[in-house]
C-alpha cells in the first residue's frame, strides 16, 4: 500500500561520544544535588550542617594534647583554645585495654591470645582455607583460656580431654543410634572431667609456668572482646539447636525450646546479668565458686541464643518444603538432611539477622559494667573518671570507646556482606 | 496436555516385565485429618513395569505415589516395596527411600550445591560410596541425560528441562530399582518436555520399574504397559494403554479422556 512506510537500514550508524553535558562530574552534580528546588535547598542545608560540625570537630582534634598527666595540665597547655585532652588515652592506655588489675608484665598473654584468635577464626570464617586448620580452632579455646587466666595447664588439658573422649564415644556409638552416641558422649566427657579434675592437685596453680590471674582482675576492652567472642561462638550452635528443637515433632523437645526462647526473649538482659551476679550462686552447690565471668557468659549466651534461634527459624521457614522432601526421598537421615541440605541454606538466608544479633550482643557486653565488672565502659565510668586527674574528660574517653566498638562492628558487618556475596549461588 | 508425538522408534522388545513383584499395595487407606484421600487401594507392580497414573486434579495421584516412599504416611493397609514393608520403623523407611528414586514437578534440586555435588551427595553419605567412584558414576549419568558439561554449574543457571534431567540423574546415582515420577514435565515448556520424556523413555528401555503421574498421553500410549485412572481417591480403571484410550469402560474415564484429548 504505502511504500514510504517500508524501511530497510543498509548501513550501521557509527557510535559517537555523548555530548559533554551528558557525562562527567558536572552532570552528576546537577542530576544528584541540584535537580530541583527542594533538592537544592536540602543540599545547601546539608553542606552547612557538615561545615558547622567540622568547624567544631577538626580544631578540637587538631589541637588535641597527648602528653600531659592531668586535665588541669591540659587546660594550661591549651590556654583557652578549644582542643581535646587525649592525654587521658595515652596515660590510661593500659587501663582502657586491660583493666586496672591485670598484671602488667602479663599483657603479652592476652595479646598472644588475640593474635592466635585470628588463626583460629580464619578457617571458620573463610572456608576456602585448608580444613586441617580446624584442628587449631578446636584447641584454641583451651589454649586461650590458659594464656589469659594462667595457672596450671592441667585444667584446660583435662577439659580438652573430656571433649575428645566425648567425641570418640560419639563416633563409636552413633553407628547404633544417634541417642546412644549422644548420651555416651556426655557420660564419657563427664567421666573424664570428674576423674581428671580430682587428679589435679590443689596446689597445681601455685608454681605454674603462667601466673594465675583471677577473673575479677580482667577488664577493659579485653573483657568486652572476650565476652563478645565467647558468647557469639557459643550462642550460634545453641541457637541452631533451639531453632531445630522448636521445629521438632517431639513434644517434649519442642516444649522446652519454646519455653526457653519465649522466656529468655521476654526478659531484659540487664535482669539476667543481675541474676548472674547475685542470684545464680544459689543454684550452684554452696561451696562451689562458679566464676562470675562464666556466669555472665552463660547469661549473655542464653540471651543471644534465643534471638539467633528465632532468626534461624525464619530461615528454616523460608525454605520450600520440596527441599526437605528431596532430601528425604534420597534416603538422607535427619542429621544428614539438616547438616547437608537444610541448615546451609537456612543459615545463608539468616546471615543478616545473625549478624544483627552478633553486633548487638557485642555492644551489650558493656552492660556488665552495671554489675561492677570493669569492662571498657566500667573502666571509664569508674577508675578513670573518678580519678582526680581526669575528672571531666567525657568526650575523649567515650568517643574513643565508641570508636573501638565501631571498628569491630563495622568489621563484622563488612565480613557478613562478603559472606553473602560469596554464598550467592542461586542466581536469582 | 497434547498428545505430544514422540518421534523416535521405541524398542518395546527390551521392555521385559518379569514375574517378580516390585511393589505390592493391599487395602491401603489414607486420611488427611478427616478427609479420606485414598480409599482401598490395591495395586501390584511387577519388576520392569511402566505404569502411568492419570486422573483429574485432586484425585490423589500425588498422594498415592508419595506414600510409596513414605513422604506421606498411610493409616491402613499394607505397602510392600522391594520386599520391605513400609511401617513407621525409620530403618525400613530409609532403606526403601534409598532403593526408590523420585522426581518432583518442581525438580527440588539443592540450589546451594553444584550439579555434580547434587548427584554425588546421597551416594557418598547414604551409600558410603568413595568420593572418586561417586563422581565417576555421577558423570556417567549426567552424560546419559546429556548435560555433562554443566556439571560445575549451579541449578539456578540451568533451564527447567535441564534441571529436571539433573534431578533424574541425581536419583539414578543411587542405583534405584524403582523410579517414581510426579508430573515431571508439567512445569516445563513444550520443547523441554520432549528432552525430559526422551530421558524417561531411555530409562524404560533399560527395564527400569517406573510409576509415573503424568498428563502426557503420548508418553502413556507408547511407553506404559498399564494406565491407571484415579478419581476421588480410588482406582477407577486400569488397562493396557491401547484398550484404555480406545475403549474406556467407565463413564468417568470417558469424560476425563474427552476433556484431556479432545479439544
Ligand atoms: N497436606 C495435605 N493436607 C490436607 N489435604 C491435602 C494435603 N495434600 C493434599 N490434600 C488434598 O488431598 C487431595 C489429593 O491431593 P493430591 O495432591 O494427591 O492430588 P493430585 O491427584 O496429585 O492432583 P494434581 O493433579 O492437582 O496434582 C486433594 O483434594 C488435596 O486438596
Ligand atoms: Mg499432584
Amino acid at each position: 500500500m504505502s511504500t514510504e512506510l517500508a524501511f530497510v537500514r543498509t548501513e550501521q550508524i557509527p557510535p559517537s561520544p555523548p555530548p559533554s553535558s551528558a557525562i562527567g562530574p558536572k552532570k552528576w552534580i546537577k542530576d544528584n544535588l541540584f535537580s530541583s528546588i527542594p533538592n537544592t535547598i536540602l543540599t545547601i542545608v546539608t553542606i552547612w550542617l557538615i561545615y558547622t560540625v567540622l568547624m567544631v570537630v577538626v580544631p578540637w582534634m587538631a589541637n588535641g594534647v597527648w602528653n600531659t598527666s592531668s586535665l588541669t595540665e591540659c587546660r594550661e597547655v591549651l590556654q583557652g583554645k578549644t582542643g581535646a585532652c587525649f592525654s587521658v588515652l595515652s596515660e590510661r592506655w593500659n587501663q582502657i585495654l586491660y583493666g586496672f588489675k591485670y598484671p602488667v608484665d602479663s599483657y603479652w598473654r592476652p595479646n598472644t591470645a588475640l593474635i592466635l584468635l585470628a588463626f583460629a577464626a580464619a578457617p571458620v570464617m573463610f572456608f576456602d582455607l585448608p580444613r586441617k586448620m580446624l584442628i587449631f580452632t578446636a584447641i584454641y579455646p583451651f589454649l586461650a583460656y590458659w594464656l589469659i587466666w594462667g595457672g596450671t595447664i592441667l585444667g584446660p588439658l583435662v577439659a580438652l580431654l573430656g571433649f575428645v573422649a566425648g567425641g570418640f564415644a560419639f563416633m563409636r556409638l552413633s553407628f547404633k543410634s544417634f541417642a546412644a552416641g549422644f548420651f555416651g558422649a556426655i557420660i564419657a566427657a563427664f567421666a573424664v572431667w570428674i576423674i581428671g579434675g580430682g587428679l589435679i592437685p590443689e596446689t597445681a596453680s601455685e608454681n605454674s609456668l603462667l601466673a594465675a590471674v583471677p577473673s575479677r582482675d580482667l577488664g577493659g576492652f579485653m573483657l568486652n572482646l572476650m565476652l563478645g567472642v565467647t558468647c557469639v561462638s557459643l550462642s550460634l550452635p545453641l541457637g541452631i539447636a533451639l531453632a531445630l528443637g522448636r521445629q521438632s515433632n517431639m513434644p517434649l523437645i519442642k516444649g522446652i525450646s519454646v519455653v526457653f526462647i519465649e522466656f529468655v526473649r521476654g526478659v531484659p538482659l540487664i535482669t539476667l546479668l543481675f541474676v548472674a551476679s547475685v542470684m545464680l550462686a544459689y543454684f550452684f552447690p554452696p561451696d562451689s565458686t562458679v566464676d562470675l565471668f562464666l556466669r555472665v557468659v552463660i547469661m549473655i549466651t542464653m540471651f543471644s541464643a534465643a534471638y539467633i534461634a528465632e532468626v534461624i527459624r525464619g530461615g528454616l521457614a523460608a525454605l520450600p518444603k520440596g527441599q526437605y522432601e528431596a532430601a528425604d526421598s534420597l534416603g538422607l537421615d535427619y542429621p544428614q538432611a539438616m547438616r547437608l541440605i537444610i541448615l546451609p541454606q537456612a543459615l545463608k538466608i539468616s546471615i543478616p539477622g545473625i549478624v544483627n544479633v552478633a553486633v548487638g550482643l557485642f555492644k551489650d557486653t558493656t552492660l556488665v559494667s552495671v554489675i561492677s565488672m570493669f569492662d571498657l565502659v566500667g573502666m571509664i565510668r569508674g577508675p578513670i573518671l573518678a580519678s582526680t586527674e581526669w575528672n571531666g574528660v567525657y568526650w575523649e574517653l567515650l568517643g574513643f570507646a565508641a570508636f573501638l566498638f565501631f571498628v569491630v562492628c563495622y568489621g563484622i558487618s563488612q565480613y557478613s556482606q562478603w559472606l553473602e556475596r560469596r554464598l550467592a549461588t542461586d542466581h536469582r | 496436555m497434547s498428545e505430544l508425538a514422540i518421534e523416535r522408534e521405541i524398542d518395546r522388545s527390551k521392555m521385559q516385565v518379569s514375574d517378580e513383584v516390585a511393589i505390592q499395595i493391599s487395602g491401603m487407606n489414607k486420611w488427611y485429618g478427616t478427609f479420606h484421600v485414598l480409599r482401598d487401594i490395591d495395586l501390584t507392580v511387577n519388576r520392569g513395569e511402566r505404569i502411568v497414573i492419570a486422573g483429574p486434579s485432586g484425585s490423589g495421584k500425588s498422594t498415592l505415589i508419595r506414600c510409596l516412599n513414605a513422604l506421606e504416611e498411610h493409616q491402613q493397609g499394607q505397602i510392600i516395596v522391594d520386599g520391605t514393608e513400609l511401617t513407621s520403623d525409620l530403618k525400613n523407611i530409609d532403606k526403601i527411600r534409598s532403593e526408590v528414586g523420585m522426581c518432583f514437578q518442581h525438580f527440588n534440586l539443592f540450589p546451594h550445591l553444584t550439579i555434580l555435588e547434587n548427584c554425588t551427595l546421597a551416594p557418598i553419605w547414604v551409600r558410603k560410596t568413595p568420593k572418586k567412584e561417586a563422581i565417576e558414576r555421577a558423570m556417567h549419568f549426567l552424560e546419559k541425560v546429556k548435560i555433562p558439561d554443566q556439571a560445575n554449574k549451579y541449578p539456578g543457571q540451568l533451564s527447567g528441562g535441564q534441571q529436571q534431567r539433573v534431578a533424574i540423574a541425581r536419583s539414578l546415582c543411587m542405583k534405584p530399582r524403582i523410579m517414581l515420577f510426579d508430573e515431571p514435565t508439567s512445569a516445563l515448556d513444550p520443547e523441554m518436555i520432549k528432552e525430559v520424556l526422551d530421558t524417561m523413555i531411555e530409562l524404560a528401555e533399560e527395564g527400569m520399574t517406573m510409576l509415573c503421574v503424568t498428563h502426557e498421553m503420548g508418553f502413556a500410549r507408547q511407553v506404559a504397559n498399564r494406565v491407571i485412572f484415579m478419581d476421588a481417591g480410588q482406582i477407577v480403571e486400569q488397562n493396557e494403554p491401547e484398550e484404555f484410550f480406545n475403549n474406556p469402560k467407565s463413564e468417568r474415564t470417558k469424560l476425563f479422556l474427552s476433556q484431556i484429548l479432545g479439544h
